[in-house]
């Protein structure tokens, strides 16, 4: 199956930090049964940004499958802080992140509740700020939190990742109100990070507004991840397109002629 | 018995709650009725919740065999004290030989393991154990005698990631009958032990129950799922494991009480599953090759390979006595190469060195330094 005949609009493309992306699909490596798995969906999905957690790439040990076809790819690596508790870890695994992979690049991830992986806001705030000082380009992930958001932004966020519901759970965007709220706000690029389980609420995200989706577990698990993948860029695409083109506004009811104002003809 | 009384409308319920009813439908997963009528049910949603958390990465580790010393008497363990067995306690230069050994392998994630003797096997021991191989494994855990908060706090700025301790059984009266002898007698120093860890911030607690060992293992089961819920709710920034070791033949053994069969172990697997989909599931090489394959899919997250249970039996000797006898002797390699063509990730890494730099005794960021 050829996955590069699927058009792109080359004009529509995402500015986010120093660089420009043409695709606005980014994916995470977490759960795909190995690197060569992980590449085919990479390439059906047409994604130029990749998530990896520091905890698991493994550079100098020669058995990690899933950076070393990466490192073959025109992909920006965006390491991830997955596993620390705290500000203070996150900072470090950052500066190791770093060194290890030779990006500035970072998915700020600080969630100290192993369970339900919910991000802890106070210490994402002090970390953003910490490494926005070290010269990192912070994609911190957060709750969708509107002042949050905004806070982030000031402290020199590249973008803010808030999630559409728990990570994992596939569930869509039952923050919908508060996202609607961060868009309208945002200064900078909204990427929907979590809980996205399925195309249609991918496309849904780009009908809000948003800049761009984090997808992992919905491919992953997926029976046919690479079609997945393939369903999951053909939405992004869709609901892009369809935001740009300027959505009707929805109604309950038939719209009659002016029957309040009918007299003033 | 509460679970015992379990029908099959509680069943049903808990198969559509899938995990949200907490220990109530925990026991109604694991009654009789659920054994006999809903495994299969049981099985495909284990496999379902736990592809969604975990993908297809499972974890591999190593078991590291430090002492075979014990002080207690234990009516089913080769290291029991009465044991007429050669003793042996791995001094530095031997943990470095064996860990080399390991690594060579390709392990990143070490299980220290020592008998109870705490003359021995001390803090300052496993202060240095874990000092030294903290360089060259970014994960460390143990499973040793109970310590007391203010040593796991020690052994944690030492590179400590992970404790298991596992309460054999929760019945107090078969707990009495087969922990004969030394400080293991005291059957709440060591319930409270994963309270002590929660205290001192320990990032993984492991428990489990030694099936085998009491008549009843459905309400054994039932009381360790109580515990995880307990602990979850008050040390909610640590993880937890659940293992399912069954009573197998070494040295000094009295028969087993009660023989958990597959069909009961495969149960106990869907139904902590469901209950905990975040849960570490780990089947230990006690288990056969052909048993360990089929029981991955059924929510296992981690094993163990190419595993020896005696001090040295990796690289520095062969001769001192195991603590149990290994059914899996499959190599890593092997394993590692099985897991790929089923279509699994096999993870020897899941942590970095990166991670234990933030020493946890200086202060957090404050936003007072952030705004200087």
């Amino acid at each position: 199956m050829n996955h590069k005949n699927i058009m792109v609009d080359q004009s529509d493309s995402l500015e986010l930090g120093d660089k420009t992306f043409h695709s606005r699909l980014f994916i995470g490596t977490g759960k795909f049964s190995s690197g060569e798995a992980l590449g085919e969906v990479v390439q059906a999905s047409g994604t130029q940004m990749v998530t990896v957690a520091m905890k698991r790439a493994n550079p100098s040990g020669g058995h990690d499958s899933i950076l070393s076809y990466l490192k073959d790819q025109d992909i920006q690596i965006l390491p991830n802080t997955s596993g620390v508790r705290n500000a203070k870890e996150a900072v470090f695994v950052a500066k190791m992140a770093r060194e290890a992979l030779q990006t500035n690049w970072l998915k700020l991830e600080i969630h100290p509740d192993p369970k339900y992986l919910m991000p802890d806001a106070g210490e994402t705030l002090l970390a953003t700020k910490e490494l926005v000082k070290e010269g990192f380009t912070v994609l911190p992930y957060c709750h969708a939190d509107p002042v949050l958001c905004k806070q982030l932004e000031e402290a020199g966020a590249a973008a803010v990742m808030p999630l559409g519901s728990p990570i994992g759970s596939n569930k869509g965007l039952e923050s919908r109100e508060f996202l609607k709220i961060i868009i309208e706000q945002a200064a900078v690029p909204v990427v929907i990070d979590a809980g996205i389980g399925k195309p249609s609420q991918a496309a849904e995200a780009f009908e809000l507004g948003a800049d761009a989706v984090l997808i992992n577990t919905a491919m992953a698990v997926s029976h046919d991840p690479v079609r997945m993948a393939k369903a999951f860029r053909l939405a992004v695409d869709a609901g892009r397109t369809g935001f740009i083109a300027g959505l009707g506004v929805t109604s309950n009811h038939a719209v009659p002629s002016s029957p309040l104002t009918g007299f003033l003809n | 018995m509460l679970v015992e009384s379990m029908t099959r409308q509680d069943v049903e319920l808990a198969l559509h709650r899938k995990g949200s009813g907490g220990v109530q439908d925990f026991a109604a997963l694991i009654s009789p009725v659920a054994s006999q009528e809903y495994l299969e049910q049981m099985a495909i949603l284990s496999n379902r919740l736990t592809e969604q958390r975990f993908g297809k990465a499972i974890r591999l580790f190593a078991p590291l065999y430090l002492s075979n010393e014990c002080n207690n008497v234990c009516d089913y363990c080769g290291f029991s004290l009465g044991n007429k067995i050669p003793r042996k306690t791995l001094n530095p230069a031997e943990i470095i030989k064996e860990a080399g050994a390991l690594k060579k392998k390709g392990f990143e994630h070490i299980l220290l393991v020592t008998g109870e003797s705490a003359q021995v096997v001390d803090l300052a021991y496993l202060k240095e154990a874990l000092a030294t191989l903290n360089p060259y494994f970014p994960n460390l855990s143990i499973e040793v005698q109970p310590l007391h908060q203010e040593e796991y706090e020690i052994l944690i700025a030492n590179g400590l990631q992970s404790v298991f301790v596992y309460q054999e059984t929760y019945d107090r009266t078969s707990y009495a009958s087969h922990h004969l002898k030394g400080k293991k007698r005291n059957f709440d120093w060591r319930l409270e032990t994963a309270d002590r860890l929660g205290r001192a911030k320990i990032k993984k607690i492991g428990l489990g129950c030694l099936y085998g060992l009491t008549k009843d293992w459905r309400t054994d089961a039932y009381f360790a799922a109580h515990h995880l819920s307990y602990l979850e709710k008050r040390y909610w920034q640590t993880s937890y494991s659940m293992s399912f070791p069954r009573l197998r033949p070494c040295e000094g053994e009295t028969a087993p009480a009660v023989a958990l069969n597959d069909r009961d172990l495969v149960q106990l697997l869907c139904a902590f599953r469901i209950f905990s989909h975040e849960l570490e599931l780990s089947i230990s090489t006690r288990e056969s090759s052909d048993l360990r394959e089929h029981l991955l899919p059924l929510g296992v997250t981690t094993l163990s390979a190419g595993s020896k249970t005696n001090p040295g039996g990796y690289a520095v000797e062969a001769e001192s006595l195991e603590q149990f006898e290994i059914s899996d002797d499959r190599s890593p390699q092997e394993i590692f190469k099985l897991l790929q063509s089923k279509g699994y990730d096999p993870v020897w890494k899941d942590w970095d060195h990166s991670y234990n730099l933030a020493d946890p005794k200086t202060p957090a960021l404050s936003p007072v330094e952030n705004h200087a």
